[in-house]
């Protein structure tokens, strides 16, 4: 790269032309363009940063249209937006379908119960959903491990002890940790939402394994985990209709909430940043034309030398 | 005498009063402009913030 530049720009760089030329080379009419090499250095380059550019896309559109799975449909998130927080009611909906369904199978490893505080639940709320579950700790004085209440400090408890017990339960197949899982699968809310529901009948041609389902969004689109969300599959303390979709959209913003809790912080910086940077554009374009505005004023006379 | 050439003098001409000026100017910018964003960040969530919905539950 440097050497691109060097080779285009030359010694010009570091030469002084002192502080009227720049401004000469402006006006007068005489002065070189590039030279024929430079051009064609400059438009080489153009053309194959374009041409690579051009081509990672369409490599990235096609692997995209080679899957034999169904892609998931944008959904309105109300966080979807630059300013838009996470809707709280629907953060605390969600982790109580996650309580009341998911945990069965899924951990939510990364999750403590005190990140819950002031985002779904009150400090004495959150207490008491960690009072809920019975957390292995030790060893203590006799070098014993033992179940006690869980505290606002710990991490929610995970269904199976590891990978292996997780796997044996399920048929063989792994039931990710969701701490993460949003940002970690292609289409984040939108592809959780429709997983959840998406299921359906296996088309003809499609074979299934015993214990598998199929469901056009999944990759392969035969699915271990069984349709789980139905119309009433949780209750709502809030009240809320517990039909399937507003579960599912509960969940998958519960969901978000865990990839991203720091989102509503982020979004609150954009309007910082905004207002901060456009303060900051006003002053660099007050400056520029202060400092530029002797050199725009300035006329320039050519004094003819008398050929006398 | 304008309004500017008096805070130029009283203030900006020397540096003691200059640089008390600046530490002023930002205690008071700086909590001034995360109030107002603050407000406006609260005004366009209305409803789904925590502060929002913390009363329905208890």
């Amino acid at each position: 790269m440097a050497a691109a530049v060097g080779r285009i720009c030359g010694a010009r760089l570091l030469k002084n032309y002192g502080i009227v030329g720049p401004q000469v080379c402006q006006l007068s009419t005489s002065t070189q363009g590039w030279t024929r090499n430079r051009k064609l250095l400059l438009s080489t380059l153009g053309v194959v940063g374009g041409g690579v550019g051009a081509l990672l896309f369409a490599l990235e559109q096609s692997v995209q249209a080679s899957g034999s799975e169904a892609h998931p449909p944008h959904q309105p998130w109300s966080h979807d937006g630059w300013f838009k927080s996470f809707d709280h009611a629907s953060v605390r909906r969600g982790y109580e379908v996650y309580k009341q369904v998911c945990k069965a199978c899924h951990s939510l490893q990364y999750i403590a119960f005190r990140n819950l505080v002031n985002v779904t639940h009150s400090e004495e709320q959150a207490k008491a959903e960690a009072a809920e579950v019975m957390i292995k700790d030790g060893p203590d004085e006799e070098g014993n491990y033992f179940e006690r209440p869980g505290k606002l400090s710990d991490y929610f408890p995970s269904p199976y002890p590891n990978e292996n017990a997780a796997r044996a339960a399920n048929n063989g197949a792994y039931p990710p940790d969701l701490s993460l899982i949003c940002s970690g699968r292609k289409g984040g809310e939108d592809y959780i939402f429709a997983l959840l529901t998406g299921y359906m009948e296996a088309p003809a041609g499609i074979v299934l394994r015993e214990g598998q389902n199929y469901n056009p969004y999944f990759p392969g689109g035969a699915i271990s985990m069984a349709q789980v969300l139905f119309d009433e599959a949780a209750e709502y303390s809030d009240g809320t209709p517990a039909t399937a979709s507003q579960l599912a959209k509960d969940v998958a913003t519960f969901l978000r909430w865990c990839s991203e809790p720091e989102l509503d912080d982020r979004r609150l910086m954009t309007i910082k940043a905004i207002g901060m940077f456009s303060m900051l554009a006003a002053v660099t374009y007050y400056f520029k034309r202060h400092k530029w505005a002797s050199i725009k004023s300035r006329k320039l006379a050519y004094k003819p030398v008398s050929k006398k | 005498m304008s309004m500017w050439a008096t805070l130029n003098r009283n203030v900006f001409k020397r540096t003691s009063t200059f640089a008390l000026a600046i530490a002023s100017g930002t205690f008071f910018f700086e909590r001034t402009f995360d109030l107002v964003s603050n407000t406006l960040f609260e005004r366009i969530n209305k409803g789904k913030l925590w502060n929002d919905i913390k009363d329905k539950y208890e």
